[in-house]
């Protein structure tokens, strides 16, 4: 189980205090999927660093199965049991991707199971084993691998910072399937961060982050109304237009 | 070169292997990826004498009569063939060696190649490796290069070749060069020529660590209509070292050539990269491109998350970048 308990990041710009977020606390019981959502801008992706301490908390803890975690590295909270999907990931110059997926998973992998880990997220395997992590490839096959190497191996906590972002629909659909299938046996707590309705959906739970406070949190039943239900003028609108609740 | 394939019928079977010392061994399996062994075509050059050699049914070693060095004839009969000559030095001095390739119509080789230093000394210990390759039509060359230098002394290590390479007709020529570690000075030059729908695959890997100095031009010469050239250089400096890299491609016919230069920056070193594109002719295209940088911080924190720590996370970058 993972608890956060008033995680707060402030920064220094031009001299002047700003915060970034805000006495932000919830938690992921073992095998539950939270979704978390809100505009642009919101801290939702800062959160998702902070949890995995690629930034340092100002204040607050963060603790994983009774573990106090919030002075780990970001390798301790790796081997601790989280993975973390970029929003943006790097490419490696040389690396293969058959390299990159060993690498995640910890040990090197057969042919077959990274066929199995590509083909889980819309990539046709053999095209890719061999190839380089570069900028050869485009960006939605670079978020499709990302997504891959996190799938590599099993971890107590998913943390996928929006998992929708520069994938086509079909990669998308399959990408749903898998994050029910793993949703479904329970074994990985999911945190998701995105504005797709359909990943918003899948929620157990969901929070709604806003200019770097917890907005709401709760049972997706109770929350989904207030997300689109008429009451969110426009919403609907959006919706129409590409299923982003908060997208541009 | 009939004559010589003539003489080299019955050498295969007579060949004796020839004892070597521990030594030897090990910086062969450093700097010979595709194992070493006293079979086939080969020619072991240790310090500065040739030690063992063999000739295949395709492959014709000659010892030079005039200066040190050999003279390897490769028939339009090898396919997929290999050739193995590589220099190992564990005594100090310097030795000039100078090997000829006179390779056939139609030949499919891969040439093995590279000089190992074991330094224990304190005075200088260098090889000069002189090669020009003469590449007929049609043929499929692979030469790969690997330097590498280690031991406790603390004479100078270094390696200077020069490579000259002129590719015949419809001949696809691939160079593969690296130099991981352990040499305190490299001067590398490279000239090559391309006929007709020649073509040139160049991959060139360095590190450099320490007070190591790598200078490395590399001049092509794209004067068949048609013809092509693909130059990557990968490089990383460490330490106090020094890198200077001045490809250049001089484009005189309908011809297309790309060069690429990336490094990787570090600690206190300095890199200069000098690209330099020539078009002689309206039809020529040539690129380049060039960077320099440091380990990007990205690529550390995502290596990160998969449990490794900084230093393992610039580690495997390293060894990627240069794989």
């Amino acid at each position: 189980m993972l608890q956060v308990e008033h995680l707060s990041y402030d920064v220094v710009e031009e001299g002047k205090q700003s915060e970034i977020l805000s006495d932000v606390s919830f938690t992921v019981n073992d095998g539950e999927m939270l979704v978390i959502t809100g505009p642009n801008g919101g801290g939702k992706s800062t959160l998702a660093k902070l949890l995995m301490g690629i930034n340092k908390a100002t204040g607050g803890k963060i603790i994983l199965d009774g573990q106090d975690i919030t002075d780990y590295t970001i390798d301790e909270r790796a081997k601790a049991g989280i993975g973390f999907a970029f929003q943006q990931p790097p490419r490696f110059k040389g690396m293969t991707v058959r390299r990159l997926l060993s690498l995640a998973a910890g040990e090197p992998l057969d042919e077959k199971t990274c066929c199995n880990l590509l083909s889980s997220v819309g990539l046709c395997a053999m095209e890719y084993i061999d190839r380089e992590a570069d900028a050869t490839l485009s960006g939605g096959e670079m978020k499709r691998i990302e997504i891959a190497t996190v799938l590599a191996k099993q971890h107590k906590l998913c943390v996928f910072d929006e998992p929708e972002a520069g994938i086509d629909l079909w990669s998308f659909s399959m990408l749903i399937k898998r994050f029910e299938k793993i949703h479904k046996e329970k074994k990985e707590s999911l945190i998701l961060i995105s504005h797709q309705e359909r990943i918003i959906q899948m929620a157990d739970r969901i929070m709604v982050i806003s200019d770097g406070k917890v907005e709401s949190i709760g049972d997706a039943k109770d929350i989904m109304p207030t997300l689109f239900g008429d009451e969110l003028d426009g919403c609907e609108c959006r919706r129409q237009k590409g299923g982003e609740l908060y997208g541009e | 070169m009939e004559n010589n394939q003539t003489k080299v019928q019955n050498t295969e079977a007579e060949q004796t292997k020839t004892e070597l010392d521990k030594v030897t061994e090990d910086v062969l399996k450093v700097i010979d990826s595709y194992g070493f062994k006293q079979e086939g075509a080969y020619n072991l050059r240790l310090n500065g004498m040739a030690v063992c050699h063999g000739d295949s049914r395709h492959i014709h070693i000659v010892k030079k009569e005039d200066k040190p060095g050999i003279d390897i004839h490769i028939s339009g009969e090898a396919k997929d063939e290999q050739v193995h000559i590589p220099v190992v030095m564990s005594q100090e001095g310097i030795d000039v060696v100078y090997n000829d390739f006179y390779i056939e119509d139609g030949a499919d080789v891969t040439i093995i190649a590279g000089c190992g230093i074991h330094g224990e000394g304190c005075s200088e210990t260098r090889h000069d490796g002189i090669h020009a390759f003469h590449v007929g039509k049609g043929c499929n060359v692979k030469y790969v290069e690997n330097h590498y230098a280690e031991g406790n002394g603390t004479g100078q290590k270094v390696l200077n070749p020069v490579t000259k390479i002129y590719v015949g007709e419809d001949s696809t020529f691939t160079l593969e060069t690296t130099q991981i570690r352990g040499v305190d000075s490299t001067e590398r030059e490279n000239y090559v020529e391309l006929a007709d729908n020649a073509k040139l695959f160049v991959t060139e890997k360095l590190m450099t660590d320490d007070d190591q100095t790598a200078v490395s031009n590399f001049d092509v010469e794209l004067n068949g209509e048609d013809s092509s050239a693909r130059i990557v250089s990968r490089s990383v400096g460490k330490g106090k070292s020094h890198q200077v890299f001045h490809p250049r491609a001089i484009g005189s016919n309908r011809c297309h050539a790309h060069v690429q230069c990336d490094s990787i920056i570090m600690d206190q070193a300095e890199i200069s990269s000098i690209p330099e594109i020539d078009a002689k002719h309206v039809d020529a295209q040539i690129i380049h491109e060039a960077a320099i940088g440091r380990i990007n911080d990205e690529q550390l924190v995502k290596l990160r998350t998969f449990g490794l720590n900084e230093e393992e996370a610039e580690s495997v970058i390293i060894e990627n970048f240069l794989r």
